[in-house]
């Protein structure tokens, strides 16, 4: 064999590699649309090409008066402005103290970062359900945001102090020289140039609500408080089957905008991730 | 005390002194020092606090020593929750008296050396520079300790009480039972061979489902960045679109795709080669089920990461290994392989991590079932999602507990170890 017809061959093989996973990865996702589209609401009778498809489902969502659709969109909405808001100032205060300032404490916080970043959220539910319920934020968003924005601290106050790491502090000194003090070097100097990182901050804390179902599901209580991942996991939890093609279409309505998001992202995503995460 | 202000000479005044006024009372030494305005501000915020939060201290420490006396009256879980946080207000109250006594003595020592006190002016810049660092940390802190750390401690401190579904507040009180429930979890037949079964299966869970969706990532990376291939940004778009759906929603529709009866997988796909297989009702295919649907949703994540770093490795390091005659194995062993290693090392030990802990796929897919019988646990739980059963359905919040402890100490020694090899943390141990 020529070195030219290998070499084809490989091209070739890379390329049906290629198309299977194009396979395997489109397949659930259209198998979702195409549910979606089913006249009945029971997966038993629902067909990946139904001959008579209907837009029935998303109209349903959006203007029965049963749908509590548009309310779920809106909670999540302002759980996650708020979450990406606040997450993202709380944590680059935190990050800045750690990364300019040199006090007692400094060295074991870092390590408790480390350390808290891995339990699980699971472990502090229960914890976390009495302590809404004896401050009275049970079954309220405001409860739901502040413990998002509490939790992501360990994590993303290591990712931000790790970028902010990287900028150099000749910039520090010659703002001070020009007379800024501690708010001014942060707020001239770091918060611009740490633009990067801070807007990866805000979009995974932006999307976690849309993604977490866990917390709602123990936060909240009543419908009409409910964001949409818990609303839906409720939707299909209930009637499995019977609710599965309007399940598939709202989960496409949050899907794609999600999708759209993070493909558009993903390139900040990365290197903010691997900048702030490895070279901290 | 005794001396009037500026005479003391060089040599008089006493650091040992300073440290026992200010250990008996917070700011006394303060004055001693001749820091009037200072020692009196201390002694302020000492009085302040022990009134205002003395009484609730007093009572929290109470509560948790006994878990409270009567019945309906003492809510054994809220005094656990009053204990921690008086415990926290104790610990930070004693921080800042030590802080008091440090300073006592500093300031005597440079009396001692005859250096004066600085001026008011030169005294508030001093604790606006000092200080300024905590009170950027401080909101942090302050939801870091009620969100985080309060509920760690309260999860700890369950696993060592009575607390479960016969035995609740406020008709019951709880009781500390020491090392109990952990002595139940290893000797009790009933518990101790749930534990191994679901322990056994999160350690393989863990292991199987991240390295495959770690070695598909890599593979996709190589392929899909050999200079040959075209359309690369439409190629990796498509391959980093699982990772862009959120995963609860892929979850629960390949629940449905997996259903044995009119799931798409049995009805459409297997069909077509006489093929029936019971995914969601035998724990082995449950199981492959899980690790397929993992890979899935695992590898963009890292085929993203991967194929940055790919592109930044330097051309010369291949033309130099070509010139040797190095086999295309070769380079991907000792060059590619380390390289991409070292660079995300501490990310790819986190997606190890995040799988020990996945609660959403083993929950949603099918709730850790299949059930089976004479077992606590279901077929595919794994700690963690046994830990959620054990809380949230059936009320054994004390075992729950325990196992969570131990779930903890996994993960975190796990996670130090390999951190601590990593370049990053060994620079940050150095300061």
């Amino acid at each position: 064999m020529s070195r030219k017809t290998k070499s084809r061959l490989e091209v070739a093989t890379i390329y049906l590699v290629i198309f299977v996973m194009f396979v395997i990865i489109f397949y659930p996702l259209l198998w979702t649309v195409g549910m979606s589209l089913n006249p009945g609401t029971s997966l038993y009778a629902a067909e990946l090409f139904p001959d008579n498809w209907t837009l029935d489902h998303y109209k349903w969502l959006f203007t029965d008066p049963d749908s509590d659709y548009l309310i779920w969109y809106k909670n999540s909405l302002i759980v996650a402005a708020a979450n990406a808001f606040f997450s993202v100032i709380l944590t680059s205060f935190v990050a800045y103290a750690f990364s300019r300032y040199r006090f007692i404490g400094r060295k074991y916080g870092l390590y408790a970062f480390l350390l808290l970043q891995m339990f699980p959220a699971i472990m502090a539910m229960v914890a976390i359900y009495i302590l809404l319920n004896l401050i009275g934020l049970l079954d309220t968003l405001t409860g739901l945001i502040l413990v998002y924005i509490g939790g992501q601290i360990p994590f993303n106050a290591w990712l931000v102090k790790g970028y902010f790491d990287t900028i150099p502090g000749e910039l520090d000194d010659a703002a001070r020289i020009d007379g800024a003090g501690h708010f001014g070097v942060f707020f001239r100097i770091m918060l611009p140039l740490a633009k990067p990182i801070l807007g990866v901050v805000a979009l995974f804390n932006f999307m976690a609500p849309f993604m977490d179902f866990l917390l709602p599901r123990i936060v909240l209580r009543s419908p009409e408080n409910f964001t949409l991942a818990l609303g839906l996991f409720n939707f299909i939890n209930q009637q499995f089957a019977n609710n599965f093609t309007r399940f598939a279409a709202g989960s496409i309505l949050i899907a794609v905008p999600i999708a759209v998001v993070y493909l558009l992202s993903q390139r900040y995503l990365i290197t903010g991730l691997t900048a702030g995460g490895t070279k901290g | 005390m005794t001396k009037q202000g500026g005479e003391v000479s060089k040599g008089k005044h006493s650091p040992v002194f300073a440290m026992i006024l200010s250990a008996i009372l917070a700011g006394l030494g303060q004055i001693y020092n001749r820091r009037y305005l200072k020692g009196i501000l201390f002694i302020v915020l000492e009085v302040s606090f022990m009134l205002t939060l003395g009484r609730f201290i007093n009572y929290g420490l109470w509560g948790f020593r006994t878990l409270g006396v009567t019945p309906m009256e003492d809510h054994s879980i809220f005094l656990i929750i009053y204990g921690l946080i008086s415990l926290i207000l104790v610990v930070f109250a004693l921080g800042l008296y030590v802080l008091n006594i440090l300073d006592a003595k500093r300031n005597a020592e440079r009396l001692k050396n005859g250096e004066p006190n600085p001026t008011f002016g030169e005294t508030i810049r001093n604790i606006w520079d000092r200080g300024f660092p905590y009170l950027f940390i401080t909101p942090g802190l302050f939801m870091l300790t009620f969100i985080v750390i309060l509920p760690i401690l309260f999860t700890v401190s369950l696993a060592f009480t009575d607390y479960n579904q016969y035995n609740s507040p406020p008709g019951n009180l709880l009781n500390w039972v020491g090392f109990e429930n952990f002595k139940k979890l290893v000797t009790l037949d009933t518990w101790s061979q749930t534990f191994f079964d679901v322990f056994t299966w999160t350690i393989v869970w863990t292991v199987v489902a991240t390295t495959m969706q770690i070695a598909l990532g890599l593979f996709l990376a190589i392929m899909a960045n050999d200079p040959r291939i075209r359309f690369k940004k439409l190629i990796r778009t498509v391959l980093i679109l699982p990772w862009a759906v959120p995963a609860f929603v892929t979850i629960l529709i390949f629940s449905a795709m997996f259903n044995g009866e009119f799931g798409t997988i049995n009805r459409d796909i297997l069909s077509l080669f006489g093929l029936k297989i019971p995914w969601m009702l035998d724990p082995f295919w449950t199981k492959i089920a899980l690790i397929m649907i993992q890979t899935w949703l695992g590898f963009p994540f890292v085929f993203a990461l991967f194929t940055g770093v790919l592109q930044s490795i330097s051309k010369d390091w291949y033309e130099a290994a070509e010139v040797d005659g190095g086999s295309r194995w070769q380079k991907f062993r000792y060059i590619t392989f380390p390289h991409v290693m070292y660079a995300t090392a501490p990310l790819l030990i986190m997606q190890y991590a995040g799988n020990f802990n996945n609660f959403n796929i083993i929950y949603l897919f099918n709730e850790g079932g299949p059930p089976i019988p004479g077992k606590r646990a279901g077929g595919t739980d794994i700690l963690i999602s046994w830990v959620y059963d054990l809380t949230f359905e059936i009320n054994q919040y004390n075992m729950a507990a325990a196992i969570t402890i131990i779930l903890g100490l996994i993960v975190t020694g796990f996670a130090f170890y390999q951190f601590r090899k990593t370049r990053s943390f060994k620079e940050e141990g150095n300061i």
